[in-house]
């Protein structure tokens, strides 16, 4: 970096002219070095549709604007229109890759509307689900991370590899590799077999050797090291006022876990560590990942030892005629990107009144200019991979 | 005209080996798709995982994504098109080479799937270029994508190089450009492409 926050301010300012979409033109009033480069809608990188409208001096970042709403599918005003309980597969689709958290963050929020109870053995069901999500997630997001360096191939496959592994549990236990919609309010919809726990055990037993594989294969090495440490540094006080949460937030080593925080479920009675990073650049963020992956492990690991029986779905539990009382309710999960919440509010119908829905990558976005400023045009891809953004959650 | 499959067996023991220019040019063609490195939703992550190793879409010859146009030959629509993405996704199949070919993966390439009713989702992709194959499920299986690419790979290998049904890249008189929709004040401007979408009839 060469020039100071208040010398990008004043560029900013100097070059801070609307262009047509697209085009890529030298701004006559910077004295001619300031290039606009439009990242996007469909570039290999940014992970689904996302645009970014970025000015270059050189190749130095000087200003970024993220643009929204390509993916934008009327979410929340489809929740408003469906019933309590149509919404759940659309929930699923909010961040595609992981729809058990998202189907967990819901069936919270509606819960506490209510005031439901789930019974014990559905708790352990949505933890174990919850966890192998996480686990398949942060394998993904590396994966997907090491792609973007130039590195195509054997990272992302090995992660594939393990990743099929979890979505055939999910298709065994739910029917669906990747839309699962399992949760219900008050429990699961449904049970899972002896077989099928059995069969969590054992790629569970296989995951440590796998983390061990990937931290030998990635951790260490020269290009990777050179590409993303003091790359993308985010100041923790920045982080907590733009409200930054999950994964890269903890990078900047701020101590948030809503599993601590919260304790929703039964998160209390396990014992885990909540990773936290150091210099809050790309490798701290890449790090945190698979050092949450060993604590997913763990957690598996103590659950499965004794899953207790029972009912998996309350039989108290109002499934006909289904409508809370007015009020409003937040119900949130620590998902694999960040702080998942949903926001109800009810006015006595069968439908919400209002359906809002707080989602991680969104909100992790807001500081990506922030992130990039400074750095060259190939950073921009390392630091927007390290966040870990699914655009069907940020545009909704 | 086609060689007589009993001939082309028995000349085949003979160390002759028998085909048509139109097979030969076909076989060619089918067994090199390259697509475009595009993913739009839910459906690309199941795309990405047909690439992998479990599903293997090198078999077909189809495994080099290419992130240019220019160098594709199919477009996979793996996703919700929405009424802010449908221009550029006509923009882009517009810069793809002939011959093109393309893939509408999942319920909402094809139709709008489940966001049908949403005022920002286009009612399938179909509206403003021609597809090929279309594939149903909310994402399809990896199986149903090889499934697709099977069935291309059999229309490419029926298509006779004269006459009515030839290839576009072998017709002159064929559209090469696809008028790109724009944002009108309610909706995209023109609401479909008529010379490549008819209005469905409902059969009672």
């Amino acid at each position: 970096m060469t020039l100071s926050a208040a010398e990008f301010g004043a560029r900013q300012h100097a070059g801070g002219k609307a262009l047509p979409e697209g085009r890529m033109v030298i701004d006559p009033e910077s004295g001619g070095d300031l290039l606009e480069v439009s990242m996007g809608p469909h570039h290999p990188s940014t992970h689904g549709v996302f645009r970014m409208d970025v000015a270059l001096d050189g190749e130095r970042i000087v200003r970024l604007k993220p643009v929204f709403g390509y993916l934008h599918r009327n979410h929340e005003k489809l929740g408003e229109e469906h019933s309590y309980l149509a919404s759940m597969p659309y929930t699923d689709r909010l961040d595609y890759i992981c729809s058990l958290t998202n189907n967990w963050a819901y069936a919270l929020a509606v819960e506490k509307l209510v005031g439901q109870e789930v019974p014990e053995r559905a708790e352990y069901l949505r933890l174990i689900v919850g966890e192998l999500t996480r686990m398949q997630n942060h394998i993904l997001s590396v994966g997907f991370l090491i792609q973007d360096m130039g590195a195509s191939g054997t990272p992302l496959m090995y992660g594939f590899r393990e990743r099929e592994k979890i979505l055939d549990l999910f298709e065994a236990l739910t029917g669906s590799r990747m839309m699962c919609n399992y949760m219900r309010f008050g429990g699961c919809r449904v049970d899972a077999t002896p077989e099928w726990l059995d069969g969590v055990r054992k790629v569970v037993a296989g995951m440590p050797a796998f983390a061990d594989e990937f931290e030998r294969l990635l951790c260490t090495n020269e290009i990777l090291m050179a590409r993303t440490q003091g790359v993308g540094v985010l100041r923790p006080e920045l982080a907590v006022s733009a409200g930054v949460t999950g994964p890269a937030l903890r990078a900047s080593g701020v101590n948030y876990d809503i599993r601590k925080v919260d304790r929703y479920g039964i998160y209390d009675r396990f014992d885990f560590k909540v990773p936290l990073g150091e210099h809050g650049d790309v490798y701290d963020r890449f790090m945190i990942r698979l050092l949450e992956l060993r604590q997913s492990i763990r957690i598996l690991e103590q659950a499965l030892k004794d899953v207790p029986g029972g009912p998996v779905m309350d039989p108290k539990a109002k499934i006909r005629n289904f409508r809370p009382k007015p009020g409003e309710a937040y119900g949130r999960i620590e998902a694999p990107k960040g702080e998942l919440g949903f926001y109800l509010i009810s006015d006595g119908t069968g439908n919400p009144y209002r359906y809002r829905v707080r989602p991680p990558s969104f909100v992790n976005l807001t500081v990506l200019e922030d992130m990039c400023l400074g750095y060259s045009v190939a950073d921009v891809v390392l630091i927007l991979g390290s966040i870990d953004i699914v655009l069907g959650e940020v545009d909704r | 005209m086609a060689v007589d499959e009993q001939l082309k067996i028995e000349m085949g023991k003979q160390g002759v080996f028998v085909t048509t220019l139109q097979e030969l040019y076909n076989w060619g063609r089918r067994s090199s798709i390259w697509p475009m490195n595009f993913g739009l939703a839910c459906c690309a992550i199941e795309m990405i995982a047909t690439t992998m190793a479990r599903y293997d879409l090198a078999r077909f010859g189809a495994e080099v994504f290419r992130p240019s146009p220019r160098q594709a030959d199919m477009m996979i629509i793996s996703g919700t098109v929405t009424k802010k993405m449908a221009p550029q996704v006509v923009r882009l199949y517009n810069q793809m080479a002939e011959p093109r070919y393309v893939i509408a993966m999942g319920a909402c390439a094809i139709s709008g799937g489940p966001f049908k009713q949403g005022y920002n989702v286009l009612k399938g992709i179909d509206r403003y270029i021609p597809v090929d194959v279309h594939i149903p499920g909310c994402p399809p299986r990896p199986e149903a994508l090889l499934e697709a690419f099977m069935t291309l790979q059999k229309k490419i290998d029926a298509q006779p190089l004269t006459g009515e049904a030839r290839p576009r890249h072998l017709d002159e008189q064929a559209p090469g450009e696809f008028p790109v929709p724009e944002q009108g004040a309610h909706d995209l401007e023109p609401p479909a492409n008529k010379s490549v979408w008819t209005v469905p009839v409902v059969i009672r």
